[in-house]
């Protein structure tokens, strides 16, 4: 096989083929620095690379990397679904809020717009609202945050409910990323990586966000960020999660539906990329962090990181906020 | 493998001897790397360049070298919020009030990055880059403006280095400590945003935006939408949509060397 009149012939037919490898000089310095090497055995695998990464066909991803990409997909809908119908309901986010809310669902549009296309043919119908039970009842309709979406409901003054929930969905959001990173990291899929990485901080800039304008809800100075938290966090949080934030956002009836999001997964211990500990971590690869200074708090030290979640945990959560019909599509199953 | 980490990823003082240095951190790199690897980016970065750039220390190869490039952004970072607290703009904060609170939970936030990734370079047998000497001569840190513009630059700046790092990491256990702290630092740079313009927290100058349109099939959205596709001059071209500008180690190091003196500056030239 001649593999470079293979390249050429295919940029015949195809003009935009090396447009499609992103970044185009890779190819260059491909063929410049180890093009020499490619033995005849090797060269099925170079060209399945070169296809995936230039037409994106799902048919060369694994099951692990699919399985990730797809509950990562299943998430955003959860959030972009959640957003998209509050923004539809008068009254329900300050007026203050709405052009975050509005930049908030339009990036989770694009995280679904970007995984959609690298699941290919593989990526499912689209969900529905209807898919989702945003009371957090897991399809009764009538769980513990039925509130967020009613406006001036109660626990909902300012919509304070609904921006609990966006914390709630963000954090899981970007613990689910973290858990799903090192799946992703093959040598076929680095820039799917690189891709979910740059998901994954966007959903902790929207975490941070949410729990801002909780902040200025509890202090009432709605549209400013200079709000100080308030101990135990669970109403008036930091922009990073202390300790496990007192479980989280309390519930109109005094539970706490979000403590799930804050705490271990399974396993809760192990080596970095294979165990779930809860966001009160304080000893990360080994290393007993309050060691490391006197100033070193528990608290300052959980806030500096943030910890994965396993899928199963993550669906544990998020099938809470599953329809009958959406599990019957397998959401979050 | 720590012994390939360990060689691939010492400091290299620029003035060594570095045409007999290159070379064994080259070899290096490859052991580590695997030579089997096919179409692998690792393997095509580490051949892209074979020069230190001159008066620089290189941050070194492999999985040790993007150990050693987090350190160093960390420690310039807990510097900076270090030398905050000298300056009359934290010092006049009031007691309780939200920015007292912001910087004295970063300062340590920061200076915990720090002291854990010089702690997992020495278990790992990984020597740590030495000591950095920054400069911060173009920060008034008596002036609120001045010290959130700069607060914000260097929290971007790691959003924007970790993940452009990821693709570069071999070993799972890193790449998960990597995830773990560049959330916080995402989670900061919204902060800091918000109190510059509140609102900016996800501005298109670091998250590249997405207009969704309506769906083909009312109810059922499948992504419709137009992505900007303006190219993003400060970086790596676009990312996709809704997503971090991520930016590789040598594009960083560009901006982080105006915060270093002479004799701490970096290169990268493995990761580019």
């Amino acid at each position: 096989m001649d593999f470079f009149q293979l390249l050429s012939d295919l940029e015949k037919a195809d003009a935009e083929f090396l447009d499609r490898i992103n970044p185009r000089r890779r190819v260059f310095k491909y063929l410049g620095n180890a093009g020499q090497k490619i033995t005849t055995a090797a060269v099925p695998a170079v060209l399945a690379s070169f296809f995936n990464r230039a037409y994106g066909q799902s048919a060369t991803l694994t099951a692990p990397v699919q399985a990730v990409l797809t509950l990562a997909l299943q998430l955003e809908y959860l959030e972009y679904h959640f957003y998209n119908t509050a923004l539809g309901i008068a009254g329900l986010i300050p007026s203050q809020e709405t052009a975050a809310i509005t930049t908030i669902r339009n990036d989770e549009a694009g995280h679904i717009n970007a995984l959609r296309a690298v699941l290919g043919t593989a990526a499912p119908t689209p969900y529905l609202v209807t898919d989702f039970d945003y009371s957090g009842g897991s399809g009764t309709g009538n769980g513990p945050m039925k509130n967020a979406l009613i406006p001036g409901s109660t626990g909902n003054t300012n919509g304070a409910l609904f921006f609990a929930a966006g914390q709630a969905f963000s954090d899981t959001g970007q613990r689910a990323y973290k858990g799903g990173a090192p799946v992703l990291n093959t040598t076929a899929t680095k820039d799917i990586l690189e891709a979910a990485l740059n998901i994954h901080s966007v959903e902790a800039r929207h975490n941070s966000h949410f729990r801002t304008v909780r902040r200025a809800i509890v202090a009432n100075a709605l549209g400013s960020a200079g709000a100080p938290a308030v101990s135990p966090y669970d109403a008036a949080p930091k922009s990073w999660i202390s300790l496990v934030d007192n479980g989280g956002p309390t519930a109109p009836d005094g539970s706490k539906p979000a403590s799930k999001v804050y705490g271990p997964g399974t396993p809760a211990t192990g080596t970095p990329d294979a165990s779930y500990p809860g966001e009160d971590n304080t000893s990360q690869a080994g290393v007993n962090l309050t060691t490391l200074g006197s100033t070193y708090t528990a608290a300052a030290i959980s806030e500096a990181f943030d910890e994965p979640l396993d899928p199963a945990t993550v669906k544990s959560i998020a099938s809470m906020f599953t329809s009958t019909a959406g599990k019957a599509k397998g959401l979050f199953v | 493998m720590s012994n390939h980490l360990s060689s691939g990823s010492q400091p290299l003082e620029a003035d060594l001897d570095r045409p007999l240095l290159t070379p064994i951190k080259r070899r290096s790199f490859f052991m580590y790397a695997g030579a089997t690897a096919g179409a692998t980016a690792l393997v095509l970065a580490g051949c892209s360049k074979s020069d230190s750039s001159p008066g620089t220390i290189d941050v070194g190869s492999g999985d040790g070298g993007i150990l050693n490039y987090a350190y160093a952004l960390e420690q310039l970072e807990a510097a900076f919020y270090a030398q905050i607290k000298t300056g009359t703009y934290y010092t006049g904060l009031a007691t309780g009030s939200a920015e007292k609170q912001i910087f004295d939970d970063l300062a340590l936030h920061e200076g915990i990055h720090r002291d854990f990734l010089k702690a997992a370079l020495l278990a790992n047998s990984i020597t740590p880059l030495k000591d950095l000497t920054p400069d911060f001569s173009t920060i008034n840190f008596n002036d609120r403006t001045s010290v959130l513009n700069a607060a914000q630059t260097f929290e971007d700046t790691g959003v924007a280095a970790y993940n452009g790092a990821g693709r570069f990491i071999s070993g799972n256990a890193y790449l998960a400590l990597a995830g773990k702290i560049v959330s916080v630092e995402a989670r900061h740079a919204a902060l800091i945003r918000d109190l510059r313009t509140y609102n900016t927290f996800v501005a298109s100058d670091v998250v590249n935006t997405f207009t969704p349109s309506a769906p083909a099939v009312a109810g059922q959205y499948a992504g419709e939408g137009t992505p900007n596709t303006t190219p993003n001059t400060q970086g790596n071209g676009n990312p996709g949509p809704g997503q971090e500008r991520s930016k590789r180690p040598p594009v960083i190091l560009q901006a982080v060397n105006n915060f270093l003196a002479s004799g701490s500056k970096l290169s990268a030239n493995s990761f580019a």
